[in-house]
């Protein structure tokens, strides 16, 4: 846990890949989810965030 | 003296258009050749892209095209986004989405697994679990239907064989609680075989020698499957879930031929609704907006799906 925050403050790659790929993954999730609809409604900021944080790390080092 | 094909090609090349081609550099005449490509890439794929994504800001109308086009901000996706009829079909669309993978991953890797047995007929059999991978959609729609026909279908005289009562006392296509399985059943029974392409192209990689090492080792069956064959398989199988799951998610064929979104809208997937926005109610904006949603839905997964894959493969 505390190598994954050092990797978040280090602008690290791994570390900011798992954040990009969580954010997508509860936001695919919020999405299709049958339970709440106010989560449906913040599911896409949630993917689409995830997504441009996904495509812009993995510009970082690794 | 005798020329090669490509020194007379050389020969007839005009002299003006020779001594221009020579004076470019190597990446110069790449980049002619590779531009073309680039061209119709733009054309095709992110030009429209990117005018559907300038569209989903506007309340634009195809239908009524000398209209103003007026900027609406983020209105059309504040009014998806809160739709509880959209959050449903999403529902639906999860649903099929998560029981044909499950389903089409379990009966394909078991198919491969008995086909990749070598025994008498098995290029028969392999063909004819093929088969249906190599129907039209629209046929297999139609196919189904007439399958899960209730009074004589038969699809409900083999149920009712097993379980038994009247054949006729169910209807797969006609029951809101039975609809979303009927169409999980057809695109199972569709799309199995190319599941189980893959994964047999996956068993049919791993060389005999790590199975015969296991077996001096004394491993048993079941610890060579789950040490040596899912492993070596898991990358092929991620890559048909990825197939499946792209191409699941825009369903639309075979649902609308089979059941047309109903009963009520418990089979409208999200492909069929959208259809149903852009061109039967004509709202090109709105619809613009729902495309946009389902792009970033799936270019999400494809990419932390893809990072998977790459790092089962460098196991």
């Amino acid at each position: 846990m505390r190598q994954f925050f050092n990797g978040l403050i280090g602008l690290r790659r791994g570390a900011w890949e798992i954040l990009a790929s969580t954010m997508i993954a509860v936001g695919v999730v919020m999405l299709m989810q049958p339970f709440l609809l106010g989560l449906f409604t913040y599911s896409f900021i949630v993917t689409l965030s995830g997504t441009v944080m996904f495509i812009i790390v993995s510009h970082f080092p690794e | 003296m005798v020329y090669t094909p490509i020194e007379k090609l050389a020969q007839a090349t005009p002299q003006p258009m020779a001594q221009k081609v020579r004076g470019l550099s190597d990446r110069a005449i790449a980049w002619i050749f590779v531009a073309p490509s680039i061209f119709l890439l733009l054309a095709v794929n992110i030009f429209p892209l990117i005018w559907t994504i300038r569209l989903s800001f506007t309340n634009f109308k195809v239908n009524r095209a000398n209209r103003d086009i007026e900027f609406i901000g983020l209105r059309n996706y504040e009014r998806i986004l809160t739709d509880s009829d959209i959050w449903m079909t999403m529902q639906a669309t999860a649903h099929f989405l998560i029981w044909t993978i499950v389903l089409q991953v379990l009966i394909g890797f078991a198919l491969a697994y008995l086909i990749n047995m070598k025994f008498k007929g098995n290029d028969l059999w392999t063909t004819i679990i093929v088969l249906p991978m190599m129907l039209s959609p629209a046929v297999v729609g139609n196919f189904w239907t007439f399958l899960y026909q209730p009074q004589i279908g038969l699809f409900n005289y083999v149920v009712t064989f097993f379980t038994g009562g009247d054949p006729s006392s169910f209807s797969m296509i006609g029951d809101v609680h039975l609809a979303p399985w009927a169409i999980v059943i057809a695109d199972t029974w569709m799309w199995t075989p190319f599941v189980m392409l893959i994964c047999l192209a996956g068993l049919r990689s791993i060389p005999d020698s790590i199975y015969e090492a296991a077996e001096c080792d004394r491993a048993s069956k079941w610890r060579q499957f789950w040490t040596i064959t899912v492993p070596m398989v898991l990358p092929f199988l991620m890559l048909a879930v990825l197939f499946r799951g792209i191409e699941n998610f825009k369903m639309f064929d075979l649902v609308v031929q089979l059941t047309g979104g109903g009963p009520g809208n418990t089979t409208t997937l999200t492909s069929i609704d959208l259809k149903r926005e852009a061109f039967e109610k004509w709202r090109t904006g709105y619809s613009s907006a729902y495309a946009v949603i389902l792009f970033v839905t799936v270019f999400g997964l494809a990419s932390i799906y893809v990072k998977a894959l790459n790092k089962v493969k460098e196991r």
